[in-house]
């Protein structure tokens, strides 16, 4: 079992005094929440990927190198990457090299955004956001995996004989996950290729988010990539502690009720009833996390959303540390009752040793003039 | 079994608009005979669960069953008081609030309350255009009460045609079977092959 954070990146004020941070300060803490991911012992930290105000992350793959550089274990993803605006090509080049650089600690989540404009700003339309989706998303996989691609599709120059540079770190491509709150064909494309599916868990009912899944686990058997209740499942969530409840409630009801998303919407209370926020003292939330299988299934990846809000980075590490002194209970209490047959999330690691270890790269680089090949002369 | 399903933007208690849909809903059951099972809506009940799903983007369990009311009814009487000369806030949001797809083919029965009969074509210039947005099915028949017209012996009548042509309109027109939101073409035709 995976367990983590995803960061949406906004620039909120603090409603408690009325501070916004400034853009370069919420880059900076979201550095300093990634290694704070890594030294409570979290397994995953997630960017979103926003290009307006008033986000910050839009360049993810800079923001999480800079972060692979000062980590060693934290498994580096996104939440989302838009898969719809960004060209395909650039997408496999960026995170073919970040799997280069973090050493394969590299996954990715694709998204199709959460704002209109954004594809027009990037040249394209969003009624044909989820065609956009499947296109380019079967040519990243062919960049990927095919060293010669020869491809034609609707929204981008063709290409001949492209070969995508530099290839995956040994020739692995990194796992993919496709993110959806409400669209049955993004949990059907996830199905498809035997990917990833993650459902954000933020803002909808338990009965939407099952019925969201149970459709990706059906379509995954059907596809034929194994039984149901081994496909890859992955979940967002968020919470507040407090050493109790009432301190939990109290502290946190300000920044829900200013909250982006839903502020000024349904009282906390609502909230927490109708959806998996979870605020209380660390067994309540411990006791709500977990109850999350009871309609997702086994699955994989748990992420949290806990620097969001105007939230000062003080309040989110001292989360982060609560987080921590659950984390064993949380795994174990993740591991009980799993049966065996219920895989992890692939990983580099995982993927190599079932490739069979210490296989050559498919592809030797060799130079074009004087026709040498850097792994031959390592090898001589 | 027939579902029909009255929806009521009105705010009062007692309130005009929901007489007048509850007036429409027992002609239209007399039109149909048979078995008809009649839901009530009155969105003054959901008004807040309706402002939270717009500004926090959660569902109720109150707004989900309403939503569900509208998937599997044969016929949807909707009625709203004359605000500004248009239909309420609240009922516009409603309408908002529901999935795209849920009223496309439906038959729909529109009626309205207001202060002056000068308000009467709102029938036609505001709630036919957003229905017809929503693929429904609207009747060609709607029924406009003016306040006076409540002590006019006409409307009897004219909430009497109306609830009988509704009738004839809904055995007309079949409601298509509620699409599964959570059906899916393969992807093999997603990706053209």
């Amino acid at each position: 079992m995976q367990i983590g954070l995803f960061s949406v990146g906004d620039v909120s004020a603090d409603p408690t005094t009325g501070r916004t941070p400034t853009e370069h300060e919420r880059i900076m803490n979201t550095v300093a929440i990634a290694k704070k991911a890594e030294e409570i012992g979290l397994d995953v930290f997630a960017t979103g990927e926003h290009h307006n105000p008033p986000f910050v992350p839009s360049s993810p793959t800079t923001l999480l190198g800079f972060i692979a550089a000062q980590t060693k274990t934290l498994l580096l993803s996104t939440a989302t990457t838009l898969i719809t605006t960004n060209d395909p090509v650039k997408i496999a080049e960026d995170y073919s090299v970040l799997q280069h650089l973090s050493g394969g600690r590299v996954d990715l989540m694709m998204g199709r955004g959460n704002t209109g404009p954004v594809y027009p700003w990037f040249g394209q339309d969003i009624r044909n956001g989820v065609a956009l989706a499947v296109e380019n998303y079967a040519l990243l996989r062919r960049l990927w995996r095919e060293e010669d691609v020869d491809w034609k599709g609707k929204f981008r120059t063709p290409l001949q004989g492209f070969t995508l540079a530099p290839r995956p770190l040994d020739g692995i491509p990194p796992f993919v996950w496709h993110g959806s709150i409400r669209t049955p064909e993004i949990a059907e494309q996830a199905a498809f290729y035997g990917d990833g599916y993650f459902h954000n868990n933020i803002f909808w009912n338990a009965e939407h988010t099952a019925q969201m899944i149970r459709l990706y686990r059906r379509r995954f058997e059907h596809h034929g990539h194994g039984p149901a209740d081994t496909a890859i499942v992955g979940l967002g969530g968020q919470f507040y502690m407090g050493r109790n409840s009432q301190d939990a409630l109290r502290e946190f009801r300000p920044y829900f009720n200013e909250a982006p998303v839903y502020g000024h919407g349904p009282s906390l209370e609502t909230y927490m009833a109708e959806t998996p926020l979870a605020v209380g003292s660390p067994q309540e939330v411990l006791e709500k996390t977990l109850a999350f299988r009871n309609y997702a299934g086994h699955y994989q990846r748990q992420l949290f959303l806990v620097d969001h809000a105007g939230l000062p980075l003080k309040t989110v590490l001292n989360q982060l540390d609560l987080l921590g002194e659950i984390l064993p209970d949380l795994r174990a209490g993740f591991a009980e009752g799993r049966p065996a047959h219920i895989p992890e999330a692939p990983t580099h690691a995982s993927m190599l040793a079932a490739q069979g270890a210490h296989e050559a790269p498919r592809h030797d680089a060799v130079d074009d003039v004087t026709g040498t090949s850097p792994y031959e002369m390592a090898r001589a | 079994m027939t579902n029909l399903v009255v929806v009521s933007a009105g705010t009062g208690i007692p309130s005009l608009s929901t007489k007048l849909a509850d007036r429409l809903a027992d002609a239209t059951v007399r039109g149909l005979g048979g078995e008809v099972q009649v839901k009530h809506l009155e969105l003054r009940t959901l008004a807040r669960d309706l402002a939270d799903a717009l500004v926090g983007g959660v569902r109720s369990a109150a707004l989900r069953e309403a939503f569900d009311m509208l998937c599997t009814a044969d016929g949807v009487i909707a009625v709203t008081p004359v605000y500004n000369a248009s239909y309420s806030g609240l009922f516009k949001l409603f309408f908002d609030m529901v999935d795209r797809e849920t009223l496309r083919g439906r038959p729909v029965l529109i009626a309205a309350n207001g202060g002056s009969a000068r308000h009467s074509l709102m029938l036609d210039t505001a709630m036919l255009p957003m229905f017809h947005y929503l693929k429904a099915f609207v009747a060609p028949t709607g029924v406009f009460a003016a306040t006076e017209d409540w002590a006019d012996e006409y409307l009897v009548p004219r909430i009497e045609r109306a609830g009988t042509e509704f009738a004839a309109f809904m055995r007309a027109h079949p409601a298509p079977t509620p699409e599964d939101p959570f059906a899916v073409a393969d992807f093999s035709t997603l990706l053209g092959n």
